[in-house]
């Protein structure tokens, strides 16, 4: 492991005092992950280790290859045909992209919020019901309505959405059809939730409510989330990653990507030069 | 301006003269355009208003129909002779002869077989269908005189739609008297009453007079010339005797016969015609003398002491002519106390002759036509008889054929496009089909009846003219456009609502029949019901498997012998009864109501299941 850290970022020991108090276990460990659509070589040699409970935030300018490798964690981009991953990604030590594994229950274990906020067009109810429903989580109706309730709570919702559950759930504003997703993803009781730019498409209050969100749901789950914003990045992750040209450049505790970056392009998209 | 822009960066100038002429140009070409697109409009809305207007002025008279609500006695020993009221025996009976004699009761003076058979010919020959339904229904009735309605012909029918003659009455002046009140009679105006008419016939026959002058000059003409040729002949032939060439002699003596009876039968024809003109001039000019009527002319009427004479000859205060409703007495009649009634179209020219005509305004005078709304229309089925015809056949056959088509299509189709769609591999093979589906639904719909008779028919061995072969020629008619359209409607739903339903662990099939099918339903269901639509005004596929059949019965299952709605306008427009061109137009009318209400239902389903995402 250490080895393979020093391929990306050579601050190993500052990363370990700056991680919370808990020992931080890798909870996804990536080698060398390749993505190629077709002809294009989206991603390259990509290797990172995400720690359990804690946020990990992707950065970097428009085609870098973040949310290609945020994709691969939940094998979403197996749903392109044109796509074609190698390398290894682990959860869990389990290896993902196994081919006795079976990419359904992987993505219930995996949950994912994505970047304009995308409620089914049911009820508010429905949305968060339809996960536990088709796992068969729930014993009975009352159990059902339990993971709802405790979803929507989880995700900061229910005081604004309890009198109108059966309203359809896009008629929510935009922040709260955001949260909606999150209780959704939450409901199946994943281990990891990635995000795709959650707040790109909200106001900033509502981005504001989603980044206090996601600190209090690092106390349960792993988040993965990429961001353009390198302030919300600042705000709401322990450690970030900082992708350039399909490539991992420097990966670290939040703080010093953003203290003492090592590598120069680092420093420019930082400091706003480019991205 | 020029001299603030950079180097190598062009701005527009909108000061200059070419730019104010593009402006103006740019301006003229949004006018023109736009009046392009308003007349195109225009121009289509004339043509649909054009042609709905004519489709319904012809069509609306079919949905009523004239009845004779007479008074008939139910009698016992012609509907149920042994008097044991069986039903069978009494739905047997020969109720049209009630009707018939019935009839006969109102005009006891057509006696003869002839005016008997005109008399019968107002009648439908289903006319007695109301009154065998009363009766089997209740047959208490037997024995009883009830009032019923009775069909008329389609004849009568028309003629009180209004394709009889216009009738024109004009009051006697002075005092007639009839010199009998039935058969052959005289009546003797004190007035010149008929001095109008007589005139009119008058100046008839000076016209016919010249025409057959001019004739008859033209034969005289032509019967000199051969007399002419006849005379050179003849000179030829001395010369040829003199030469004696015998046969040159026998040809000219062959043709010179041949002149001579042309010359003889055309002066001939030709005095017989100028004897006719000078005998018409004498009539002419001999005002007073007595002329017969014709039927190329207005017949001429006279309605008297409640009957009616049609005048076959008149004179200027007096005519002659058959009784045709006996009058109540021979009596005198003052001035204004009768009538002289014109009935102007020609009787030549008239599907009803006067007898028939006096037979009908008689029964329209005593109140028992009634104009009534044609339930037979959607009741019974095809008929020979125009007045008997009716939809009802070919809606249930069109009904059954699409049932078998909805039947097959909906999931053959909406199942091949989820899995085009969502599931198939994208490859040559693939590529192919789509390719294939896409023109299939450009494929000429005969084609498709072509192979209907080929497959279903001749190899399947399937009934034909039923609708479980027009159900399976459609159902391939519209396959492709249910399978395009529903591909549209599935593509049309967002990719995030896929990726979310994945996102929370669900499969592909999961997530596909769970979020993305209902999502596309609404599209899938417009497709389909504008393809039932296009199956339903489907004709050509339909003729080849047989479905064009005279069908009277009505189908009661898929493989029956049917007919459907547009086959049924097809072989009703193409019938010599005027009967039938009404109810031609008023079937279409029905057709489109059922377009319009299935496209109404498409645009519905449309709006109200459209989800905003």
């Amino acid at each position: 492991m250490p080895a393979m850290n020093a391929l990306v970022q050579p601050a190993t020991a500052a990363a370990t005092t700056l991680a919370p108090s808990a020992p931080a276990r890798a909870k996804v460990v990536a080698e060398n992950v390749n993505v190629h659509y077709g002809e294009k070589h989206a991603l390259k040699n990509v290797s990172v280790n995400i720690p359990e409970r804690s946020v990990m935030a992707f950065i970097g300018p428009s085609g870098c290859g973040k949310s290609t490798f945020l994709r691969c964690i939940n094998r979403m981009n197996d749903t392109i045909p044109s796509a074609r991953v190698t390398g290894r990604i682990e959860i869990d030590d389990l290896d993902i992209y196994d081919k006795s594994l079976d990419v359904v229950q992987l993505r219930a274990r995996v949950g994912m919020v994505f970047q304009k906020p995308n409620p089914f067009p049911k009820s508010v109810y429905e949305n968060v019901a339809y996960g536990p429903r088709i796992h068969g989580m729930a014993r009975s109706k009352t159990d059902l309505d339990d993971i709802v309730i405790s979803s929507l709570k989880r995700a900061s919702l229910w005081e604004e959405v309890k009198d109108r559950l059966s309203d359809p759930g896009t008629r929510l504003s935009g922040g709260q059809q955001q949260r909606l997703c999150i209780a959704r993803a939450i409901a199946v009781g994943p281990e990891v939730i990635l995000m795709d730019e959650p707040c790109s498409a909200l106001d900033p209050n509502a981005a504001a409510r989603i980044e206090e969100l996601i600190d209090e749901l690092r106390q349960n789950f792993t988040i993965i989330i990429v961001t353009h914003s390198i302030k919300q990045a600042a705000r709401v992750s322990q450690r970030t990653a900082f992708f350039h040209l399909g490539s991992l450049v420097e990966e670290g505790p939040t703080e010093m990507i953003f203290t003492t970056p090592q590598d120069r392009r680092t420093q420019d998209y930082i400091t706003g030069r480019f991205g | 301006m020029t001299d603030t822009t950079l180097p190598g960066v062009r701005s527009i100038d909108l000061g200059t003269d070419a730019a104010r002429a593009r402006v103006k140009a740019r301006y003229r070409a949004e006018t023109r355009f736009r009046f392009y697109g308003l007349a195109a409009i225009a121009i289509t809305t004339i043509f649909l208003v054009v042609v709905l207007s004519d489709i319904i002025v012809k069509g609306l008279p079919a949905f009523t129909q004239h009845v004779l609500v007479m008074k008939i006695t139910v009698d016992a020993a012609e509907i149920d002779a042994n008097g044991i009221r069986n039903p069978g025996d009494i739905r047997a009976a020969d109720f049209q002869a009630l009707v018939r004699n019935a009839l006969r009761a109102e005009f006891p003076d057509a006696r003869d077989r002839t005016q008997r058979r005109q008399l019968d010919s107002i009648l439908s020959t289903g006319a007695s269908d109301a009154l065998r339904d009363r009766v089997v229904a209740d047959p208490s009735l037997i024995g009883q005189t009830i009032d019923v309605p009775v069909l008329l012909s389609s004849d009568a029918d028309l003629y009180f739609k209004g394709a009889g003659t216009p009738i024109v009455r004009t009051a006697g002046l002075g005092t007639a008297t009839p010199s009998g009140t039935s058969g052959e009679i005289e009546i003797t105006s004190t007035s010149r009453d008929f001095a109008n008419t007589l005139s009119l016939v008058k100046q008839a026959l000076t016209t016919r007079a010249r025409a057959e002058r001019t004739e008859a000059d033209r034969l005289q003409a032509l019967s000199g010339r051969a007399a002419t040729r006849k005379i050179e002949l003849e000179a030829a032939l001395s010369s040829a005797r003199t030469a004696n060439d015998p046969d040159r002699i026998a040809l000219l003596e062959r043709q010179i016969a041949a002149e001579g009876e042309e010359a003889t039968s055309l002066g001939a024809r030709a005095r017989e015609l100028f004897d006719s003109v000078a005998e018409l001039e004498a009539r002419y000019k001999n005002t007073s003398a007595p002329e017969a009527l014709n039927d190329r002319a207005a017949s001429l009427l006279i309605a008297i002491n409640r009957g009616v004479m049609k005048v076959t000859e008149v004179s200027a205060n007096s005519v002659k002519g058959e009784v045709f409703l006996p009058l109540a007495s021979a009596a005198p009649a003052g001035p204004n106390s009768w009538q002289v009634v014109s009935y102007v179209t020609p009787e030549g020219s008239r599907r009803l002759n006067d007898r028939i005509v006096t037979w009908l305004e008689a029964l329209k005078a005593n109140g028992e036509v009634r104009r009534r709304f044609n339930w037979r229309f959607f009741t019974s089925g095809d008929s020979r008889e125009p007045e008997l015809a009716g939809i009802r056949g070919a809606l249930v056959g069109s009904a059954l054929t699409l049932f078998v088509t909805l039947a097959l299509c909906v999931p053959l189709g909406v199942a091949g496009a989820i899995y085009l769609e969502e599931f198939a591999p994208k490859n040559r093979f693939t590529e192919i089909i789509e390719v294939n589906i896409n023109n299939l639904a450009a494929v000429p719909s005969i084609v498709f009846g072509l192979l209907g008779l080929a497959v279903f028919l001749n190899f399947f061995g399937l009934p034909r003219s039923a609708p479980v072969v027009g159900g399976l020629v459609l159902a391939l008619l519209v396959l492709p456009t249910i399978i395009i359209a529903s591909r549209a409607a599935l593509r049309a739903v967002p990719p995030s609502i896929k990726e979310a339903a994945l996102g929370v662990g669900a499969s592909h099939q999961q997530a596909v029949f769970h979020h993305v099918l209902p999502l596309a339903m609404p599209g899938i269901m417009t497709g389909t019901i504008i393809g039932m639509a296009h199956a339903l005004g489907e004709t050509a596929p339909l003729l080849m498997i047989g479905m064009v059949a005279f069908i009277v019965e009505t189908p009661s299952s898929i493989t029956d012998a049917a007919t459907v709605l547009p086959v049924q306008i097809y072989l009703w427009s193409d019938l010599p009864e005027a009967g039938f061109q009404a109810k031609t137009a008023a079937a279409i009318m029905v057709l489109l109501v059922f377009l319009f209400v299935m496209n109404g239902a498409a645009i519905i389903l449309r709006r109200q299941f459209e989800r905003r995402w």
